[in-house]
């Protein structure tokens, strides 16, 4: 019996205990602190959602021994093009339908097509079909950088997201947008620092079969699509080129012994996780309500990296089962700590929590001695 | 390869030209941007000048630390925002105790000093856990200490304390007893602090200017001939360092961490010193540079001292291997010259000021990327080279 609870504790990492064994603290404690019980599980649940997909855009790298995708930045960005970009189709189409059918066959059906209830889902489904092209090409440009530095992806990893991220600060005030909803009022170019999904996909997924209870509510159809995701990536760990990834994740030597290419089983990897990133903002930012460009990104990796590590995974293996605990108990304590930390205390600590954990955890992934032969 | 090892051989002067070109590919393209920039911004030779010498008076000694860990073969020192942070604990209590001038700043450094050092021992011991991911590791341990720093700034520096000893009632705080520094609640060190007290005190200790002539008008440029002595004996001091035994140890621990293990050298011992001196220099830096800034923004002066200090370095012609101090001067030079002009010239050129500030962002963190990928990439070409001669292909 010892034995096993020590074996059980070893495996799960002290981290891992002291943090979920925080999270029931704070649960359990809501209803002395005079906090809902019902919207904090609703909220934690909601956040689980929005940042389940990004969380899950780690794991293609992580399995092909690329190390922590530092350079999610890379895969939001494409996802915000395609968002800024569905927007920009929905307001062209609006000024069309609006100036009536003499302004031409084609064109005017497909906005009017926009204008019935089909408008939300057409449009969502747009910005993906623009995201997922625009992340696989900056995918793959992004593998063959990874490739020539094999060892320190990681660093490399951060800073290539950084420049992104600044190349893109460029392009958002010079890229020739002219929606009224998203360029600034005045000057008339150069998009708005956060941009409004209302009225084109706001809560697109979440309302899906949502279901509301008092104040208890869940997004049913964000759920769903996370659920789709998880099984997406976990069905193509089990096809050939998916046991190929693993494979050169887990031995590289070997995997190329046995006649693998390990190169193009890294660049499909890092192309599906890349494309995993833009997937996996337009969730978040259908359920947030909001698209937020210019320095929004820059950091938006780290608490993908502390959630995928929280739920177990080391810097080169990580399984659908850390995504989901990781991403529950990442969030969780995003959640809990600034209602339960604040009617506590009297102070809102939750900040300093959230870099303390987060921080922590990836750091205690580094420094780990079985994870560091390579 | 061309390089020092094969001296016996004779280059022609073309070869001798190229090879320069390739090893400073870097500051080359930096003065080319500049030399294009300097124009369209429309500043004068005498304003750049003076904002030259100012910045690199500010500047040189926090990118100056970052010389010893690239000597031990550690690569950047992503962990000296802990100094920084150091540095500035020792000027937030200086300020409230308000001790002025030169006394004050030599006091802040004697508080962060020790701070500094605890905080590179715990990241030298840490980095010895995550040998060959140093840089990644002391990266995140930035961000990590940053969260310890908020908590300890925020919470627990005040007029009040909001934690105690559970059972006992002693509150656990730092006390603060000026008002002006502690937020209106009570407890947590306002945003921005105001250094009035030694505002340039180290810049202006022995007042020194000169006339410039240049482009037609004069200039009196100032020179902040006090920080600048005591770059020169850092500097003297690095050269110093070197010879040491000590400082031998760490090139031969950078050149090879097996082979300098076997012959004796106390490997972890000697990394763990490399990060200690660099956090406390890094601490004494932020010192400096926040005198002559004169304000401090306490949640966020530390946060861009890293990545600018890095830039600088690797725009100066350092790599993650080797790094000189001429590279630091020249780089602080270039990196800064472009900070300052970027904006004015992205004005000028396309209209939008903002546009020249996301370059500079954008180049701060390109050059960093650029600068590690390359050495990754010359590593690995080595390494896959190494490995073809053991099967004996080479």
């Amino acid at each position: 019996m010892d034995g096993k609870v020590k074996k059980f504790i070893e495996n799960f990492g002290w981290p891992r205990i002291i943090i979920a064994a925080f999270l029931m603290c704070l649960f359990a404690s809501t209803p002395l602190v005079g906090v809902r019980l019902d919207t904090s599980i609703s909220d934690t649940l909601v956040r689980v959602g929005m940042n389940g997909v990004l969380v899950l855009a780690m794991v293609p790298m992580v399995q092909s021994g690329c190390g922590l995708n530092f350079g999610l930045p890379l895969g939001i960005i494409s996802g915000l093009l395609g968002a800024t970009t569905s927007i920009q189709i929905a307001t062209s189409a609006d000024i069309i339908a609006k100036s009536g059918a003499a302004s031409g066959g084609m064109k005017y059906a497909l906005a009017s097509a926009l204008q019935t209830g089909a408008r939300g889902p057409l449009l969502f489904a747009s910005a993906l079909a623009i995201a997922v092209p625009c992340a696989a090409v900056l995918g793959f440009v992004y593998a063959q950088i990874l490739n020539r530095v094999k060892g320190e992806e990681m660093m490399i990893a951060t800073y290539v997201g950084f420049s992104s991220v600044a190349v893109m600060c460029m392009a958002w005030l010079l890229l020739p947008f002219d929606s009224a909803v998203m360029v600034w009022g005045y000057g008339g170019s150069g998009l708005r620092t956060t941009i409004s999904t209302e009225g084109f996909w706001r809560h697109i997924l979440s309302d899906f079969g949502s279901i509301t209870i008092g104040r208890f509510y869940v997004p049913t159809g964000m759920f769903l699509f996370f659920a789709f995701m998880v099984f997406l990536v976990w069905a193509f760990f089990r096809t050939k080129t998916g046991t190929a990834i693993t494979a050169v994740g887990s031995n590289p030597e070997f995997a190329r012994a046995s006649g693998i290419n390990v190169d193009k089983m890294r660049t499909i990897s890092v192309m599906f996780s890349t494309i995993l990133g833009a997937v996996g903002i337009l969730v978040y930012e259908q359920s947030f309500g909001f698209i937020q460009l210019y320095m929004g990104p820059l950091y938006m990796a780290f608490p993908a990296v502390a959630a995928i590590l929280l739920g177990g995974a080391s810097v080169n293996k990580a399984t659908m089962t850390n995504v989901v605990v990781g991403t529950f108990l990442f969030q969780g304590i995003l959640t809990m700590t600034p209602s339960v930390i604040n009617n506590l205390l009297k102070s809102d600590m939750s900040e300093v929590i959230r870099i303390m954990v987060s921080n922590g955890m990836i750091l205690y992934a580094l420094t780990r001695k079985t994870q560091v032969k390579r | 390869m061309m390089g020092d090892s094969n001296a016996g051989q004779k280059f022609t002067a073309s070869e001798n030209i190229r090879h320069f070109l390739i090893s400073n590919a870097v500051p080359i393209i930096f003065i080319g941007l500049s030399a294009a920039a300097i124009p369209l911004s429309g500043f004068s030779a005498g304003y750049l000048v003076q904002e030259m010498l100012t910045r690199l008076a500010r500047n040189s000694f926090l990118v100056l630390s970052l010389l010893i860990p690239i000597m031990a073969g550690m690569g950047l020192n992503f962990g000296m925002v802990l100094g920084a942070m150091a540095g500035q604990i020792g000027l937030i209590l200086v300020t409230d105790w308000s001790v002025v001038g030169i006394p004050g700043m030599i006091l802040a450094a004697i508080i962060s000093m020790p701070i500094a050092a605890l905080l590179g021992l715990i990241c030298g011991k840490v980095l010895n856990m995550a040998k060959g991911r140093e840089m990644v590791t002391s990266y995140i341990l930035g961000f990590f200490i940053n969260g310890v720093y908020q908590f300890v700034v925020l919470y627990l520096f005040g007029m009040r304390g909001i934690l105690s000893v559970p059972f006992t009632g002693t509150e656990i705080r730092i006390p603060i007893t000026n008002p002006q520094l502690v937020l209106s609640r009570g407890y947590g060190i306002r945003n921005a602090i105001n250094l009035t007290g030694i505002r340039r005190v180290l810049d202006n200790a022995f007042p020194f200017s000169m006339h410039l002539n240049i482009g037609g008008g004069t200039s009196t440029i100032n020179i902040p001939a006090g920080t600048f002595i005591l770059i020169a004996a850092f500097c003297v001091f690095i050269v110093w360092f070197r010879r040491t035994k000590l400082g031998q140890d760490m090139r031969a621990i950078g050149q090879d961490m097996a082979i300098a293990d076997s012959s004796g050298i106390a490997v972890e011992r000697t990394r763990i010193i490399a990060i200690v001196i660099s956090t406390m220099l890094a601490a004494f830096g932020q010192i400096i540079f926040l005198q002559n800034i004169g304000t401090m923004n306490t949640y966020n002066s530390h946060e861009q001292t890293g990545m600018f200090s890095i830039a600088a370095l690797l725009i100066g012609g350092a790599t993650v291997s080797k790094a000189s101090i001429a590279n630091v001067f020249i780089g602080v030079t270039l990196f800064h010259l472009m900070f300052v002009v970027s904006p004015m010239a992205g004005k000028e050129l396309i209209g939008q000021a903002q546009l020249g500030e996301y370059f500079r962002v954008f180049v701060s963190y390109g050059i960093i990327a650029v600068s590690l990928v390359l050495h990754a990439w010359k590593r690995m070409q080595e390494r896959e080279r190494a490995r073809r001669g053991l099967r004996g292909e080479g």
